[in-house]
Order: C-alpha cells, then structure tokens, then sequence
C-alpha cells in the first residue's frame, strides 16, 4: 500500500494543482516542491526498509483489477527496480526546482512533471505486463506534452518523432504480451499476465523464444537508444526543456534497459543468450558512434544527447555480457548516467537560460566570470568520461570487465569508448570555458545562483559518493542480479558439455590449473622469441 | 603502530587543496602557500614515521598493507580501497614528498604574483595527493584513480593559463594521449582479473609465476598492454608528443610533475610488475628498446630547440628513455635509482630555468638570453651542478646511476641497447652544455629594456638543496663495492624473483598441456659481475660525456658562428628540428580524418540515412493516408455507393 501511495501521490499533486488558482505562481512551485520533497523522502524509507538479502518482490501488493481477464494491479520493488524508483522521486525533484523560472502556463507545466513522475514510477513498480504496458504508454502523453508546449523552436517535430518512435516501438511489445498471455493460458490454464508467474512458468522453444525476444527488443531499443534507433534522441533533447532533458536522459531511457532486466532476460533466457552477439555488436557501434557523432556537434545539448547513446551502449554491454560484473555495472550506470548527463543537462540549461543559445561558438572563456559553473561543469563532465574516483568509472570498469570475460575483443573496442569520450567532452569543455572571453555578449554573465547550486550540488555529492563508496547503492541489487544471472545462465538451457564449445568467446571464470595450461597452451608462441646477446 | 598513519600521507594534501580550492581567496596569499607547503611537509614527515615503522617490521615481512574500506565489487571482483608500503612505495614516497616539497616551498615565489594563486596550490596539492594515491595503491585499480588522477591535475595545470589557447590545447593533447594509454592500462587490468581472479599487487605478482608461461602470449599481452599504459604517462615512443607541449604551464608544474614524478609513474609501474615482465621476454625487449630509442630520438631534438624550457623536456623525455632501458634489461633497481637522481637534478633544473625566466621577464627563448652568470650567481652555480650530474660527471649523481644502466644493458642486454644509450649520453652532454652556455655564458642578448635579476630566497634555496641532493644522490648506488649498493639491498624484497622456479613452472604446465618445454637452460647460468669491464665502460662513458661537453664548448663558446654554418639549409637538420614531423603526422593520419569522418558520420549517416529512412517511413504513409483521403469524402452518396459495392462482393465472395 505503501509502494502505491507514494506513486500516486505525485498524481494526485497534479490533480489538487489543477483546483489552485493560476495566477498564484508561487504558491503552485511551492505546493509542486512540496509534493515532490515528500515523495523523494518516502521513496527513501523504501531504500532503508529494503532487505538487500533477497531477490525477492518487497513492498508488494496483488489485489484483483480486471478480474474478467486475470489482469491484477500487482506491485513491487526489487533490487533492480529500487534503484530507478529513487532516482525518479530524486531527478523529479531537482527538475522541480530547476524550472523556478518557466515563464509559460506553470501551473500546467508542473502538473506534467508530477503526472509524468507517476507514470515512470508506476512503470518500475509494475508486476503486471498490463499495468506495464498502461504505465509505459501513459508516461509518453506528459513527456509528449512538455516536449511539445514548453520546448524550443522545432518542438511540434520533435515530440511527434518521439511519441512515433516510441509508440512503434511499444506495438510491436503489446503483440508480444498478448501472445504471451493466450499462451500462458493454453500451457497452465490460467489466465493471468502477471510478470513473476510468466517468468516462472513461461516455456516456449527457442523460435519462438526469438520472435518475442525481438518484439521486445525492438521496444526498448528504441527507448534506450541503440543505435540505429536512436535519431529521436538529439531531436527530442535538443528540442526540451531543461527539466525534461534531464527526466529523458535521467529515467525515461533507463526504462529500456529496465526492460531488458525484467523481461528479455527473464522471460527469454536461452534467446538473450543466442543474441549477445548481435546486441553486443550494436552496444559497441552505439558506443562508438555516439562518441564520434558527439565530438562534431555544434550544439551543447546536442553533444550531451549523443554522449548519452555512448553511455547507453556501455549499460547494454554490461547487460548482454549476463554475468555479474556486467549487469552489476550495467545497473550502477543506469544510475550514473542518471546522475552524470542530467548534471550536464541542468548545467547547459543554465546557461541557456542567461544567452538563449547552445552554440558552442558562442561562448569561450566562461571560466573567468562563472567560476563556481565551472568547477560544477568540470566535475560532472568528467565524471561522464569515466575518471576514477568519480560515479563513471565504476560502472564502465565493471561493464568492461564483465564484458571481458565473454569476449576481449569487444572490451578493447568497447575500451576505446573512454578515449574518444576524453576527446569529445575536453574539446567542448575548452571551447566553452577557456580560453579568452571574447563574445561581448558573454561579459556580463552572471555565476551560479543559490537555487541552480541547489540542484547542482546533491548530483556532485552523489558524483563523488558513488566514486568512492558506492557499496550502499551496489548492495541493493546484488541479490537480484545474482538472481538473474543464475537464470540466464546457459548451463540452464544448454545439454551439458565442455566449456569450449561456446559459440562465442570463452565463459571462462576463475580456471582451474589445468584450463589454465591448455588455455596457454593455445596462446603459446613460438620460443624463438626469447633474446640472447 | 607508526604504519597506521600510512592513509595520513595522501590525505594531508588532499585537505590542502580543499581548503585552498574553497577559500583560497578570503584567506589570503600567505595562509595559502603555508596550507600547501605544510600540507605535503606534513606528508614528508608522516613518510619518515612511516619509514622508522617499516624498518621495525619484524624479520621476513617486507609489505605491509592498509585496507581502509572495500572500493566496489560485483560477484567474485572486490577491489579495496586500501595501501600498502614496501621499499619501492617508500622510495617513491619520499621522493614525491621531499621534491615535491621543495617544489611547493618555491612556487611560493615564483606565482607569488599571480591572481589566481590559491588555484595554483590547490591543483598542485591535489596532484601530490593523486600521485601518492597512485604509489600507494596496493592494487591496480587504486592506482588507476591516482593515474588518471595525476593526469588530470597535470591538465588542470598545463592548461593554468587557460585563456591561452596553446595552452588549452597542449592540456587536451596532454589528457587525450595518456587516455590512449590508459585504454592499454584498463585492458591489462581486466586481463589480468581474467587470469589471476584478483587485481591486488602483492596477490597477482605472487601468483604470477604459477600461472603465467614464461614467454607465454598471455604473460606476453598483458605486458605489452601495461608497457603501452606506461608510455602514455611517461612520454616514451609513440605518445611521447604531449609532453613538450606540456611546457605550456608554469614552470614549477613543469619540474614536479612533467620531471620528477608524474612522468616516471610508467617506470615505477613497471617496476611494481616486475615479475609479469621478467615472465614475458619479448616485451622487455620492446621495452628496451623503446626505452633506448626514445632516449636517442629526445635528444637529438632536444639538441636542436631554442626554447629553455623545450630543451629541457626533451631532455626529460630522454632520461625516462633510460630508465625504461634499464627495466628492459631487467636492471630496476637501476632505473629506479635513476629515477630518484633524475627527481633531483631535473627538478633542479628546471626551476634554474624558472628562476631565469622569472629573472628576465618571462623570456624562454635562449637566443635573446646570455651572460647571465654574474646576473644570477646561485641560480647558475646550481644549475651548473646539475647539468654536470645529468651529463654523467663523475662524482655527481647521474654519473652513479646513468653508468649502472649502461653497465647492465651491455652485460644483460646486448650491444645495440648499449649502443643507445652511450650515444643518447654523448648527446645529453652535448646538449645540456649547449643550454648552459647559450643561457649563462658568453655575450648578452637579453633585450635592453630587461634587467636580469637573481630570485628571492624562497626560490633560490630550494635551488640549493635540490643541487646539494644532485650533488651527493649517486651515494645511494655506490658501484664496484660489494655490498655499497644501498639501493640495491633496499629493493631486494621487492625485486627478487626465483626465475628457476617460474621456469619450473612453466615446464609442469606445458608438459600438462602436452606439449614440450623449450630449453630455457642458458637463462639460469649465473651472471659474473665483472668489476673490470664496470671500471672500463664508467671510464669511457666519462670520457664521451667530457667530448659532448667539449664541443658544445667549441660550438656556442669559441666558434660561436659554427652552429649557423652546420645547420643551414640542412634538410636533416629542418627535420630534427620539427621534431621528425611527428605532430604534424599524426594531426593528418589521425585527427583530422577522425574529426571529418565524424563530421560525415553525422551529416551523412545520421541525418541523411537513418533519419532519412524514418521520415520516408513516415512520409510514405502520410501518402498512403492521403490516397485513403479519397473515400473519406464527406458526401453520403459516396458512402452509400460503397455500402452497396461492398455488400455485392461480400455476397459474390460467399455464394
């Protein structure tokens, strides 16, 4: 009961703001603050009640909805969703605060933000592949909404690729669910389209395995974005506001790779483990790509856009390597991305809100009168590209090692991300903040005030704890994934046989001596290369 | 226990440079050099606790390891947050602590009148904070936040005048170069979490023997890797490039961190694996001859550059050479030794160097320098010392430890590396005796305007000391005596290796594999230290470096006019001097087709092909739907039509 009170307590923010009189704009952003204070705060007792021992569903709730259909309204939290519910409550809130200064229809404005943080939340807590799927669309219409009214110049175009995009997407997913459930009913004889019973009881040959395993796929590809899926992506940001960059970056795309935990995974583990390649191979050209794309942009949000598909590839790389390390990684940098691009978001939201322009060649030399943004800028940008010791570098680190250890080669390509990332975010940086203030325009700009160090500092705090002590996060989840990964473990569904034979790479893990001998026994080169004088 | 302040020695200047970063400005100038310099004083003591601690140690026990909290993990990976102190982390300790303290004490001076001050320490603190981190480590991953760490403040810090644009530049060069080491590095580490099960120092380097194949690929790929890390940080071939351009910084920056430290974190690292690389032959030869390579290439451009502080950074870039010729000849405790004497008297020189840009008004070009000895006597005499140290002279310190590489990488390598390295020690002569005579000696070309004048106090005594420690550092490797080498018998715990038993190894693990051991027998014959040939070889090396001091003599002190007449339209020369076009290379063969290619990724495949596909997708359903318009006409009359067209078919289809 818990769990849904505070999903639907933004809803219902939004449902008391639309009663309060328009004119009084203060107390609108006050009573928004307020609701989105309280939720972040209750979704924290959620974080210290959880037990970390189990992968079990906790706080759940199952009462009957649709009875006709078997259609329950059943939540719950479990490690992997935890996380992602905090982080919805936190970013809510931030976003809250960062849009004091929306000039047009602002009560409206914040009913959208609180309807929209309902809709994600209710699509993480979600135990139902109905109630899922009625979450997963519902979230578009707000999202859609602030695209389309409070965003920049291409705004109609912007909002209509992404709700197409999207809802294409979700389509083809919905076939799937329905398939699913008349399945499930044949099979087992009852009627339900509940996420835990079909994850237990799912049982389907590997063809058909695969075309539901794409039918999702091809959802939540596009919500992350994969590449080629992700040309909604630049658009959409470019065209939000700073607040909704920062829900898109921050949650919206965590709901693909969310959905790849709970239900490509689960559901179709010996599929997932017939795709990795493929999967594999996209996440490293996203990566590439995105890194690559990101260094020519003009546009600040832009570039921060394309380093978000960069940084999505490594969260499906760390998913599809299905080991510990990976999906440990993978979930941590759902978080640090959250956390790492929507700093960057709010940051270049500010300084449009002062010169209404992301042009990089606009600006140059802010480090002389913006000194606090600076180091604000610095701090997060560098904990995007992944420094030691900052959030970024534990997730890539892990990502990269769970990755290694299917397969070496893509961790070196993978690898390559970081070097490319240095560049893209170093050239910008120095573009922007250095060298001399030459733009007249720039002169009298002014530094952070209290409200943007407001939203700025708890995502540096968070930057460095993660950095170094990320345990209290990591602990969440480790029971889960430990879950999950014993379920796509292909000794499950694979005739046992030794452990070359894989199709792909060695599932090496700790060797044996005698492994070790026949595996440098393969490597072995030729002794001519030893050196005498 | 004196060990427990072990995670004291970082933490102290990491609580400088917060203090200072934050309110620097309101505390004032004076408050701010004493918060730095007392920060890493503090760290330099707690070292010498430290160090009175580790002698304490019982009998047998050489390591000794701090965990302060578990980093991150996942599954079976743990990584700790934790330290540890051996006699090699307690010989970096030092020297990061002590010049690093003297560096301090003289920034005091020399930024005295920058506006930006504070900035200043809390950088400088911050990177001895991440330097230590870096030495500390007792894994590879901790020491990767104080590598990239160190990277970082060195970017902050080349790129301190940050609205100069060379400068910028050469700070992105800078981090972008150690990043593609540092992909080699990240690599390496998750090699060896694949083979070993652990990153921890001491776990995998004991392991090591028993799980790597002596010459083995795996040991062979793992080192490449992490040699590859090492020539990132430390500027040898192929990512050497940044470095000089790194001179864009002030010049204490300069001497700590592109001299005596950041630059020679590869040469410890190696160090610190030696055991990977004693199993892997075939990097150390790359290794050596990298080493020796890069320590010849340096210097002959180092020979050709008008810029003081240029000269010196090639120079810099050639001594590392060294000390990775050393490593590949399996001689670390010579390049370690180096290492500590190279600190000294590079460090030395280049705040000489400081002290005369400081002294005419920021000119670093030699050409507009001269006769500046009776100008600035102390900062001459030690400059001088130094240069007589890095040239080899007998009995300064880069004489003790310069000869020792040399010595080894004839007995345990071969001609071609000795070879190397007596010619980069002709031309180091040759070249630092040009920069002190273009500098100190001869006629004054310093613009009129200008009135040299020797430093204040606080900059001239660290001078000093660093040129006493030039002076008498070669005491810590007492040649020839048996015994003498205190270096030597101080790293023993951290570089013996059983090599009879690793190649044991081996053998069981080949033979289990089915295959045959090579003959590994010539490995094991016992070496002779033959103290004739070291007597010999010191003698001659001595005289090559007298012949490159000579003609430098000769050149830029009695026949000033030769140099021009030598170098003139001398297509060999232009090349040298452009540094082989090395820069310029890689610009055209890799940043600008990266950059364009980016450029049509996203213009052309981005906008035109994938979107394109998406909006005719889109625009060929719009066109469907408008084709589709035609019945939805409104008129009732057509509806009806249809109505009765459809209900006629429905019933021809049935019947």
């Amino acid at each position: 009961m818990f769990l849904t009170f505070i999903t639907f307590l933004p809803f219902v923010g939004a449902v008391f703001l639309a009663f309060m009189p328009k004119e009084n704009e203060n107390a609108i952003k006050q009573t928004a603050v307020a609701v989105a204070l309280t939720d972040f705060l209750l979704s924290l007792l959620l974080w210290t009640n959880f037990d970390n021992t189990t992968h079990k569903m906790q706080f759940g709730l199952n009462i009957p909805w649709i009875e006709a259909w078997g259609i329950n309204y059943h939540v719950g939290l479990d490690g992997i969703s935890l996380l992602l519910y905090v982080m919805t409550t936190f970013l809510t809130l931030i976003c809250i605060i960062a849009s004091w200064d929306v000039k047009k229809h602002i009560r409206e404005y914040m009913m959208a933000m609180l309807a929209l943080s309902t809709g994600m939340l209710g699509v993480f807590i979600a135990l139902d592949l109905f109630m899922f799927y009625v979450f997963w669309e519902f979230q578009l219409v707000p999202m859609y909404i602030i695209v389309g009214v409070w965003g920049g110049p291409r705004r109609i175009y912007a909002s209509i690729k992404f709700f197409l995009f999207t809802a294409v997407g979700s389509l083809l997913m919905l076939v799937a669910i329905i398939w699913i459930y008349f399945h499930i009913q044949q099979t087992t004889g009852v009627a339900t389209a509940d996420i835990l019973y079909i994850t237990e009881h799912l049982d389907v040959s590997l063809d058909v395995q695969k075309w539901l395993w794409m039918a999702f796929f091809l959802a939540f590809a596009i919500k992350v974005p994969m590449f080629p899926f992700h040309t909604w992506l630049p658009d959409a940001h470019v065209e939000a506001p700073t607040a909704g960059s920062v829900i898109l970056a921050g949650v919206l795309l965590k709901m693909g790779t969310y959905g790849f935990l709970r239900f490509n995974l689960p559901f179709f583990p010996q599929a997932s483990y017939e795709f990795v390649p493929m999967v594999a191979w996209l996440a490293i050209i996203g990566i590439i790509y995105g890194a690559l794309v990101a260094m020519v942009q003009e546009d600040l949000k832009k570039l921060v856009a394309y380093s978000s598909v960069s940084h999505l590839g490594f969260v499906m790389l760390g998913i599809f390597a299905l080991n510990p390390y990976g999906i440990q990684g993978a979930l941590i940098q759902n978080i640090n991305h959250g956390i790492s691009t929507g700093a960057l978001f709010l940051l270049v939201g500010i300084l449009y809100d002062r010169r209404h322009t992301r042009l990089i060649t606009e600006f140059g030399g802010l480090a002389k009168i913006m000194p606090k943004y600076t180091i604000c800028f610095m701090i997060a940008a560098l904990s995007s590209i992944g420094l030691p010791g900052m959030n970024g570098f534990v997730g890539e680190f892990l990502v990269l090692l769970g990755i290694f250890q299917v397969n070496g080669l893509w961790a070196a390509f993978a690898t390559s991300g970081v070097i490319l990332a240095a560049c893209y975010i170093l050239w910008m940086f120095q573009r922007v903040m250095f060298l001399e203030l030459k733009n007249p325009k720039n002169m009298e700009l002014k530094d952070m005030n209290t409200r943007e160090l407001i939203t700025i500092v708890p995502l540096i705090v968070l930057i460095f704890w993660i950095g170094l002590y990320p345990k209290p996060f990591m602990n969440t989840f480790d029971a889960s994934v430990t879950h999950l990964v014993s379920k796509v473990n292909p000794d499950n569904f694979r005739p046992h046989q030794e452990h070359k034979s894989d199709s792909h790479g060695e599932h090496t893990q700790l060797l044996t001596p005698n492994e070790m001998a026949s595996l440098n026994h393969k490597l072995q080169m030729p002794n001519k290369v030893l050196i005498k004088e | 226990m004196l060990l427990k302040l072990t995670c004291l020695v970082p933490l102290f200047p990491l609580i400088g440079s917060i203090i200072n970063g934050f309110f620097g400005l309101k505390i004032g100038k004076n408050a701010v050099g004493l918060i730095a310099c007392g920060s890493i004083g503090l760290s330099f003591l707690t070292s010498v606790l430290i160090y009175i601690g580790y002698i304490m140690l019982p009998e047998g026990q050489h390591v000794f390891e701090q965990v302060v909290w578990t980093w991150f993990g996942a599954g079976d990976f743990n990584v700790d947050f934790g330290f540890q102190i051996d006699p090699l982390t307690l010989v970096m300790m030092f020297v990061v602590t002590g010049v690093g303290f003297i560096i301090h004490v003289y920034s005091i001076g020399y930024m005295h009148e920058e506006y930006s001050y504070y900035r200043f320490f809390a950088y400088f603190n911050l990177f001895a904070s991440a330097m230590l981190l870096l030495v500390m480590g007792n894994n590879f991953l901790l020491m990767f936040i104080g590598w990239e760490g160190v990277g970082c403040c060195s970017y902050f810090l080349i790129g301190y005048y940050f609205e100069k644009k060379s400068a910028c530049d050469a700070g992105t060069k800078a981090f972008i170069v150690n990043r593609v080491g540092d992909f080699a590095f990240l690599l390496a580490v998750m090699y060896i979490f694949n083979i070993f099960g652990t990153v921890d120092f001491t776990d995998v380097m004991h392991a090591a023997p028993e799980k790597l194949i002596y010459g083995g690929e795996i040991a062979t790929i793992i080192t490449m890797l992490l040699f590859v890390g090492a020539t990132g940080k430390s500027a040898q071939i192929p990512l050497y490039t940044w470095l000089p351009d790194a001179m864009e910084g002030p010049t204490p920056v300069s001497a700590l961190i592109h001299a005596a430290t950041m630059v020679t974190a590869g040469v410890y690292m190696v160090v610190r694996c030696n055991v990977l690389f004693n199993l892997a032959p075939l990097t150390m030869t790359t290794v050596a001859f990298i080493g020796g390579g890069t320590a010849v290439m340096a210097a002959t451009i180092g020979m050709t550059q008008f810029d003081i502080k240029r000269v010196l950074a090639y120079s810099t870039v050639s001594q590392i050479g060294y000390m990775f010729l050393a490593c590949g000849v399996g001689a670390y405790t010579a390049a370690i030794f180096h290492l500590v004497t190279h600190a000294f008297f590079k460090a030395c020189l280049f705040l000489g160097s400081g002290s005369v840009i400081h002294g005419i008004h920021g000119e670093q070009d030699m050409r507009k320098m001269g006769g500046l000895k009776s100008h600035m006597p102390v900062t001459y005499w030690t400059f001088l010392v130094s240069t007589l140290a890095i040239a080899g002279i007998f009995p300064l310190a880069g004489f003790f430890s310069k000869d020792e590489i040399l010595y080894h990488s004839l007995m345990d390598g071969n001609i071609i590396f000795w070879g190397m390295g007596i010619s980069a020690a002709l031309l180091t002569a040759f070249y630092m005796f040009r920069l002190v005579f273009m500098t100190f000696h001869g006629e004054s070309r310093v613009d009129p305007s200008v009135h040299p004048h020797e430093s204040p106090k606080v900059m001239t005594m660290p001078l000093v000391v660093l040129a006493g420690l030039a002076a008498v550092g070669g005491l810590l490797g007492v040649p020839l005596i048996h015994g003498w080498h205190i270096l030597h018998n101080w790293l023993e715990p951290v570089l013996h290796f059983d090599l009879a038993n690793a190649l044991q190894h081996s053998e069981h693990m080949l033979h289990e594999a089915g295959r045959h051991a090579p003959s590994w027998a010539h490995l094991l014959e016992p070496k002779e230290h033959n103290v004739w040939i070291e007597s010999g070889l010191m003698l001659f090396s001595l005289v090559v470096a007298i012949i490159g001091i000579a003609s430098a003599y000769i050149f830029y002190i009695k026949r000033p006019d030769l140099p021009a007449k030598f170098t003139e339209g001398q297509w060999g020369f232009d090349l040298v001097q452009n540094k082989y076009y090395v820069d310029e290379l890689y610009d055209d063969a890799i940043v600008q087709p990266t950059v364009e290619g980016s450029k049509l990724l996203w213009k052309e495949c981005d906008a035109k092909a994938i979107d394109g596909a998406v909006n005719g997708a889109a625009s060929t359903i719009g066109w469907f739907s408008r084709q589709a318009q035609v019945f939805q006409s409104g008129f009732v009359r057509n509806y009806a039509l249809f109505i009765v067209v459809g209900f006629i078919s429905l019933l021809l289809v049935m019947f």
